[in-house]
């Protein structure tokens, strides 16, 4: 039961990365890019969560924190770009 | 392992991942920007909230002891998706991006410390 | 007592979040979460604004509950307007909300807790610090958010940090 659950939940979490990607290079604005690229960075720790489960192995763990810290950084980097065309005052 | 709590974990795992593909759904399929922001700033939070939790209960049965480690990034994007978001939504009224809704009068034009 | 533990509460959440990220509760573990949860506000005190007291601890953590409620409904209703709202009958709107609060930390956190919560994403902070500019996502009655966001967020943060 839980390999149909998890096999179901890659393939929606793998669709909203294509939807993510699809926004990300779409745009049609800056801010447009860089929420599709906040997503993904969610998407991403999802799917790490995921194939962790799936291979019962605690490892990803450490990738997925990784990935959230750094997603967060690169974001609000990015909206500072933005906001004031320099990202280090 | 138990057939009920592996009912829970499937059903944790696929409420996590439908809520993660809604946040994207959204993303692809509103309007303009501002209300494109909603989508994975809230989906997202529960989505991957769950997920985690799904993986906090796994873990514990399987290991040797508790693992609640998971509750490290729940809380970390707990914080951190609204000041994304609420600096997106900065950047998007400082390029005055069109919108569905009444755009207010410029915040800019009194000072440049809008940060 | 105050130049040497400067601030209790925060010395104990850097000690659970590190025995967290350790994902362990050995003796050793313990200790050394302690000790940096004691060194690291001591040595990085002269870089903080000014220290907030919580004056009604109680009625935080009933603040977090409800919170934590509200962003379930909070996730629900948005997922609902994704999947069965027609892009074009939404009714997005910006209201202003003008703020009581004065301490900085308590405006963060409202501004935090708006965007987690039904369909509201703060967006602008006024130069007086004096309103906050809100993006509601599907709204009829703009008086309406405004006096929900008042009532069931702004009051009890208001009460709890006394401002």
């Amino acid at each position: 039961m839980l390999n149909l659950a998890l096999t179901l939940a890659f393939g929606l979490v793998a669709a909203a990365v294509g939807l993510s990607l699809y926004r990300l290079l779409r745009g049609p604005s800056a801010p447009d890019r860089i929420l599709a690229l906040d997503t993904l960075y969610i998407n991403t720790i999802a799917l790490l969560v995921l194939l962790g489960i799936q291979l019962a192995s605690p490892l990803y763990f450490e990738a997925a924190l990784l990935i959230a810290l750094m997603g967060f950084v690169g974001t609000v980097a990015l909206s500072k770009y933005l906001l004031r065309g320099d990202i280090i005052e | 392992m138990n057939p009920l709590i592996e009912a829970a974990l499937a059903l944790l795992v696929l409420a996590g991942a439908l809520f993660t593909f809604v946040g994207s759904l959204g993303l692809f399929r509103l309007q303009d920007f501002y209300t494109r922001l909603h989508a994975p700033t809230k989906a997202t939070t529960l989505g991957v909230g769950s997920l985690l939790i799904a993986s906090a209960l796994f873990f514990s049965l399987q290991g040797p002891g508790l693992s609640l480690h998971e509750i490290l990034i729940t809380l970390f994007l707990f914080i951190t998706a609204p000041v994304s978001a609420h600096l997106l939504a900065k950047a998007a009224l400082h390029q005055r991006l069109p919108s569905l809704a009444k755009l207010p009068e410029s915040q800019e034009d009194k000072s440049d410390q809008g940060a | 007592m105050k130049r040497w533990l400067p601030h209790p509460l925060f010395t104990l959440m850097l000690a659970l979040v590190w025995l967290l990220l350790q994902n362990s509760l050995a003796f050793g573990q313990i200790l050394l979460g302690l000790l940096l949860g004691w060194a690291i506000p001591r040595f990085t005190i002269a870089f903080w604004p000014d220290r907030v007291e919580v004056h009604r601890p109680w009625l935080l953590l009933r603040f977090v509950l409800v919170f934590l409620y509200d962003v379930l409904v909070a996730n629900l209703t948005v997922a609902r307007l994704i999947l069965w709202q027609e892009p074009e009958q939404m009714h997005p709107v910006f209201v202003t909300v003008p703020l009581d609060l004065r301490e900085e930390l308590a405006i963060s956190l409202l501004a935090n807790v708006i965007c987690l919560t039904p369909g509201t994403v703060s967006a602008h902070l006024s130069e007086d610090r004096r309103s906050l500019l809100v993006h509601a996502l599907d709204s009829k009655d703009p008086e309406a958010v405004i006096a929900s966001i008042k009532q069931r967020y702004e009051a009890p943060l208001k009460e709890i940090f006394a401002c």
